[in-house]
C-alpha cells in the first residue's frame, strides 16, 4: 500500500507546487523536465554526476558522532558534515547536477539568484568547472552586506548583477533572474538555488541533493546498527532539509523536524518562518506557504541568517507539514546563535548560521524525545554548511570584532 | 461595452482596438482614476487596469516602478476594485490584469463576483496558465468575466490550441520573449505568432502587447493584430513628467497618437 510518488506529472505535491509562471517559460520548463527525466535514466549522466560528487565535491560527507555536544544536549547527535563539501555547503550537489543538465541541453549560459552569495558562489564554481557563462543576480542590499562573496564569484569568472528594485534582497534577485530567463530562454538555463519554484525545479533539486539522506541513512545503519529517532534540518527554501528528509520519509519511526528562521520571534512579525508564521499562497512559480499581507502582497522576511531569509518555502515541505510527516518549528536568532557558540566550543566546528538553526532545534527536541522515549534519543542533524562566510555577522553579533580591530593594527606597529 | 462588442465595433471600422494599461493607485488612487479617464477620452478603447503586486516577474522596469510607487502609497486590492468602478462608470471598457496571488488571497469566487460588480469585463492573468486555472475558470464562468491568458512565441501549437479553448474575449499574444516595456522596434516574432494563433482559431480576437510605444509602432502592429496593447510608454508619460498637468497632457497626447495609429489604413 505504498503512496503514489510525488510530485505528480504536473509537479503537484497535493495542493502545493505546480507552475505559476508566464506562458513564455512553459516550453523551457517542459524541455527541462524532459531533459531531466532522460538524464535520470541515463547511466552515463548518472556516472558523470557521481564522479563529480566523489572526486570533485568530496561527497559522501562524513556522519560524525559529536560526543561532547551529545553530552551537553542529552542526546546522541550525529552530524551530517555537508560543511566539508567543496564550496562549504550541500549546495554544490545541486549546482553540479544542474550544470551538467545545462550542458546536456546544449545551453551555454546559466543564471542564478543568490541571497548571501552561497548559491551564487556554488553556481560560479560549477560554471567555471564545466565552461559555462554565468550571471548571478543579487539584491543590492546583499551585494553590500556580502562583498566577499561578490569578489569570490567574480574571481570564478561570473558576472554579478546587483538588483536595485523592490526590497533589493533575495526575492527581488529571483524576480530578476526570472525576467532574464523569459528573455534568454533559448540559450540559458536557470540554475535555481533551492527546492522551490515552478515544476520541475522542486523535484529536480530534491533529487540532486537527495544523496544527503541516502548517505546519512546508510551511514547511520552502519555506525549504530539502526535508524535514528529523528532527523533535523534548517529550512529556508528548504533544499538541505528535503535533501536529508527524502530518504527517511518511508521510515515511519524516524521523526523529521524542519527548523525555520524565527528571527526576533514569530510573534514579533520579524521572521522568515513561512510555514509556522505564514499562510498558503502563490509565489515564484509555486503554491506553498509564504509570508504575505491580507492582500497577498509578499512581506519581507527577517533572519540573522541570510540563507534562510526568504519569504517562501519549497512546496514539498508545505505538503510534508500538512500531512504531518514532518514537523516544522521556528528557532529565533538568539537560539540559533547560542547553538552556534555551543558547536564552536564543544566540537571545534564553526557552523553556518543556517545550520545553527538545526542545532538549536535539535537541542529543543532532545528534551522532548528523551521524555517520550524514556531513553537517550539519537538525532541526525544536517550540518548543511560551514560558518566561514558568517564570521563577520557572528563577530558583530557577539561583539568580538572590535577586539580584532584593536589587536591587528597593534601588531603592525 | 463588452470585450466582444469592442472588438466587433473596431472590426466594422476596419481598425484595431487600442488597449491602454495603467497601474491602479499610481501614483495615488484618485490620480490613477483621472489618468485612466483621460486615456479613455483620448482614444483608448479598453482600459487595462493593472493591480500593483510586490513581485511582478512579467513586468519591466517602468511598470515595476509605477507598481512600487502605488504600493508605497498604500493602494489595496479593494482600492483597485473602486478604481475599476469609477472608470467603467465613466463609460470605459475595463479589464484587469493581475498576478495570481492577490486573487487567491481575496478568494477566487469572491473576487470574480466583486470584479463583475465593479464593472470589469475581463481579467488578464500573466502568471496563471490554463493548466492551473480550474478554480478561476469556474468562478469566471459563474460571474461572466472574460478570461485572457497569454501566449508567447515559444508556445507550441498544442499549447496555443489548449489556451485558446480556455480564453474568452481575447487572447494576449506577447510579441517577444521578454518582459513589458517599450522597444525601439516591433518584434518580428509577433506577426508569426498571430498567424499561428489564427490558423488554430480564426475567430477569437488577438491582442498584441510588449514593446509598443508610439503611433507608428501601433500602426505596424494594428496591421496584423486585432488589438494593440500599450503600457510602459503611457505610464512613462506620468512617471517622467515635471508636474501633474504636463503628465496628463502627455498621456492624452500619446493616447491620441496611438488611437490614430490603430486607425492607419491597413
Amino acid at each position: 500500500m505504498s503512496a503514489p510518488a510525488l510530485p505528480d506529472l504536473a509537479g503537484h505535491f497535493g495542493r502545493y507546487g505546480g507552475r505559476f509562471v508566464p506562458e513564455a517559460l512553459i516550453k523551457a520548463l517542459d524541455e527541462l523536465d524532459a531533459a531531466y527525466r532522460s538524464a535520470k535514466r541515463d547511466p552515463e549522466f548518472q556516472a558523470r554526476f557521481q564522479d563529480l560528487l566523489l572526486n570533485y565535491a568530496g561527497v559522501p560527507s562524513l556522519l560524525y558522532r559529536a560526543t561532547r555536544l551529545s553530552e551537553k544536549l542529552g542526546a546522541e547527535i550525529l552530524l551530517k558534515r555537508e560543511d566539508l563539501n567543496h564550496t562549504g555547503a550541500h549546495k554544490v550537489r545541486n549546482v553540479l547536477g544542474q550544470a551538467l543538465l545545462a550542458k546536456r541541453m546544449g545551453k551555454p549560459r546559466v543564471i542564478a539568484e543568490t541571497g548571501a552569495g552561497q548559491h551564487g558562489v556554488a553556481s560560479a564554481t560549477a560554471a567555471a568547472l564545466l565552461d559555462l557563462e554565468c550571471v548571478v543576480y543579487m539584491g543590492e542590499m546583499d551585494t553590500e552586506r556580502q562583498a566577499l562573496n561578490v569578489a569570490r564569484m567574480r574571481m570564478l569568472g561570473a558576472t554579478v548583477v546587483p538588483v536595485t528594485n523592490g526590497s533589493r534582497t533575495l526575492k527581488d534577485a529571483l524576480n530578476e533572474a526570472l525576467r532574464d530567463w523569459v528573455t534568454t530562454v533559448d540559450t540559458t538555463h536557470y540554475l535555481l538555488g533551492t527546492a522551490a519554484g515552478p515544476h520541475p525545479f522542486p523535484e529536480l533539486v530534491r533529487d540532486f541533493v537527495g544523496g544527503i539522506g541516502v548517505e546519512a541513512r546508510a551511514q547511520c545503519l552502519e555506525q549504530i546498527g539502526r535508524l535514528p529517532d529523528a532527523v533535523a534540518a534548517c529550512v529556508g527554501g528548504g533544499s538541505n532539509a528535503i535533501g536529508i528528509f527524502h530518504a527517511f520519509v518511508p521510515d515511519e519511526g524516524v521523526r523529521l523536524y524542519g527548523f525555520e528562521a524565527g528571527g526576533d520571534g514569530v510573534e514579533t512579525g520579524r521572521h522568515a518562518a513561512s510555514i509556522t508564521g505564514g499562510s498558503v499562497g502563490v509565489l515564484h512559480g509555486n503554491r506553498t506557504y509564504l509570508l504575505q499581507d491580507d492582500d497577498g502582497q509578499t512581506i519581507e522576511s527577517h533572519s540573522i541568517s541570510a540563507g534562510l531569509d526568504y519569504p517562501g518555502v519549497g512546496p514539498e515541505h508545505a505538503w510534508l507539514h500538512d500531512t504531518g510527516r514532518a514537523v516544522y518549528e521556528p528557532v529565533t536568532d538568539a537560539e540559533a546563535m547560542s547553538a552556534f557558540t555551543l558547536l564552536c566550543r564543544t566540537e571545534g566546528i564553526i557552523p553556518a548560521i543556517e545550520s545553527a538553526h538545526a542545532l538549536a532545534g535539535a537541542a529543543k527536541i532532545a528534551l522532548r524525545l528523551r521524555e517520550e522515549l524514556g531513553r537517550t534519543p539519537t538525532i541526525v542533524v544536517n550540518l548543511s554548511g560551514r560558518g566561514d562566510k558568517d564570521v563577520h555577522t557572528a563577530g558583530a553579533y557577539f561583539g568580538i570584532l572590535d577586539e580584532v580591530e584593536k589587536v591587528v593594527p597593534g601588531e603592525n606597529t | 461595452m463588452s470585450i466582444a462588442e469592442t472588438f466587433a465595433k473596431a472590426k466594422a471600422e476596419n481598425r484595431s482596438v487600442l488597449v491602454g494599461c495603467m497601474p491602479a493607485g499610481f501614483p495615488t488612487v484618485d490620480h490613477s482614476i483621472e489618468q485612466m479617464i483621460a486615456m479613455h477620452e483620448a482614444g483608448c478603447d479598453v482600459i487595462e487596469v493593472e493591480l500593483p503586486y510586490s513581485d511582478p516577474v512579467m513586468d519591466g522596469p517602468v511598470i515595476q516602478k509605477a507598481s512600487d510607487i502605488a504600493l508605497a502609497n498604500g493602494v489595496r486590492t479593494k482600492d483597485t476594485l473602486k478604481i475599476i468602478d469609477a472608470v467603467s462608470s465613466a463609460g470605459a471598457t475595463v479589464v484587469l490584469m493581475t498576478y495570481w496571488n492577490p486573487i487567491e488571497k481575496y478568494g477566487v469566487d469572491a473576487f470574480a463576483r466583486d470584479l463583475a460588480a465593479a464593472g470589469a469585463t475581463g481579467l488578464i492573468t500573466p502568471d496563471l496558465i490554463p493548466d492551473e486555472a480550474a478554480e478561476w475558470i469556474a468562478a469566471s464562468d459563474a460571474h461572466r468575466i472574460d478570461r485572457t491568458f497569454l501566449l508567447a512565441p515559444s508556445s507550441t501549437d498544442e499549447r496555443i490550441r489548449m489556451t485558446l479553448e480556455n480564453c474568452r474575449g481575447f487572447v494576449y499574444a506577447t510579441a517577444l520573449m521578454g518582459v513589458t516595456g517599450a522597444r525601439t522596434s516591433v518584434s518580428s516574432q509577433a506577426p508569426e505568432l498571430v498567424a499561428r494563433i489564427r490558423a488554430i482559431d480564426p475567430e477569437l480576437p488577438v491582442g498584441v502587447g510588449l514593446g509598443v510605444g508610439n503611433g507608428r509602432q501601433a500602426a505596424e502592429v494594428a496591421a496584423f493584430a486585432d488589438g494593440v496593447i500599450v503600457g510602459s510608454a503611457l505610464i512613462r508619460c506620468v512617471l517622467e513628467a515635471p508636474d501633474r498637468a504636463a503628465g496628463l497632457g502627455n498621456l492624452r497626447a500619446l493616447s491620441a497618437e496611438l488611437a490614430e495609429g490603430v486607425r492607419t489604413p491597413r
